[in-house]
């Protein structure tokens, strides 16, 4: 068995303006591309099959760096296009909406915290918003280290990620990661945010 | 004390085709600004208020040391860049390279390997250690040799920032453009 690299349900330019289309292809075909082959082949070589990615994260200490490294690539962003769509953003409604405003506040008070655990992420990584015994939790991860990783300081059920790398909005945005970080919440998916909270 | 951004011993331009204008108005002008301003406001009332960047290196942790480091650390990158570079050691260097490596050409292919295998964002680095052996090493974010005391003689960025707006994902091809701005002059002076 091996992983396949996701189709996109959305074109690369449905996310203009706030994350552009050259963004969107490299970073899907290249990046995410590359994790999924990478990982095949770490996994072939330690001869693990039959796991679900999950499993394999939820273990990732048995394993090797290659296989932390993009299981972690494969996993993230996963999860990273499918918490963004076209017709995303706005406040997040039904049962998330609730909970983010129990939680934090408000959903504004959330967007604060959120932004600055994505803008003080030294180096390249994570933000996420989680779920951890029926609790919402926000942290960061560094490189593709994830939540649901053993290994991981920080753990939970993913809702929400987004990606810190450089390379998710450098051709953009430059060194002004804030921005970016301000731009993703126009294309948050709380429709698929909320699948993820419920299951 | 306050740190200042030293200037570009070159022009913006002066590395085309190679590193882009761009990518060095970004890099040195936003990113290496960046870091010399976040340190200068980060000292002020600390114990390194009046610290040189090396003693930052060794003695402080969180955002001083990352920003601290990171001023360092661009600083001897840039200014190991030429658009005049001489394109391989000589003399002892060269020899000390050959000892260690072999040779120049396995030297360059170990250095690239260790830059394309550096996962996330960080520098290599070709260090002397207390033997004065030569060796190559990796780090992550900001980390810097000196604070395992090490001496650096030279050191290639590949943070994201780096590269992407002119090689993108192709590291392997930003590092083959960073050996042909790389001036080993600079380097046999530190060595
Ligand atoms: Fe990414
Ligand atoms: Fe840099």
């Amino acid at each position: 068995m091996s992983f396949k690299l996701p189709d996109l349900k959305y074109d690369y330019n449905a996310l203009e303006p706030y994350i552009d289309a050259q963004t969107m292809e490299i970073h899907h075909t290249k990046h995410h591309g590359g994790y999924t082959t990478k990982l095949n082949a770490a996994l072939e070589a330690e001869n693990v099959s039959g796991k679900s990615i999950e499993e394999i994260l939820g273990s990732v200490s048995k394993y090797n760096m290659g296989i932390r490294n993009n299981g972690g690539g494969y996993f993230n962003h996963n999860l990273f296009w499918e918490i963004m769509s076209p017709n995303g953003g706005g406040n997040p409604t039904g049962d998330i909406g609730n909970a983010i405003a129990e939680t934090f506040g408000s959903y504004d008070k959330f967007k604060d915290e959120f932004a600055n655990a994505a803008a003080t992420r030294f180096g390249s990584g994570w933000a996420w918003l989680v779920k951890e015994n029926g609790k919402l939790k926000i942290g960061s991860t560094p490189n593709q280290d994830n939540p649901l990783m053993d290994v991981s300081d920080f753990k939970g059920q993913p809702l929400l990620g987004l990606d810190v790398w450089e390379h998710a909005y450098y051709l953009k945005y430059q060194n002004r990661r804030p921005e970016y970080i301000d731009a993703f919440f126009n294309v948050i998916n709380w429709d698929k945010v909320n699948e993820l909270f419920k299951g | 004390m306050s740190f200042e951004l030293p200037k570009l011993p070159y022009a913006h331009n002066a590395l085309e085709p190679y590193i882009s204008e761009k990518t060095i108005e970004f890099h040195y002008g936003k990113h290496h600004k960046a870091y010399v301003d976040k340190v200068n406001g980060m000292i002020q009332g600390t114990e390194f208020e009046n610290a040189d960047l090396e003693t930052i290196i060794k003695k402080s942790d969180g955002g001083i040391f990352n920003n601290g480091a990171q001023v360092w650390n661009h600083t001897f990158y840039f200014e190991a860049l030429s658009p005049d570079a001489k394109k391989a050691p000589e003399g002892n260097l060269a020899a000390a390279i050959n000892e260690t490596f072999g040779s120049f050409e396995q030297f360059k292919t170990d250095f690239a390997n260790a830059g394309a295998g550096l996962f996330g964002s960080g520098w290599v680095w070709l260090v002397k250690n207390k033997d004065g052996k030569l060796e190559i090493l990796q780090g992550a974010n900001a980390e810097n040799p000196i604070r395992d005391d090490y001496t650096p003689i030279m050191t290639m960025d590949v943070w994201e920032h780096a590269y992407y707006l002119d090689t993108q994902n192709a590291r392997p091809k930003y590092i083959e453009n960073f050996f042909e701005v790389l001036d080993w002059s600079v380097v046999e002076k530190r060595f």
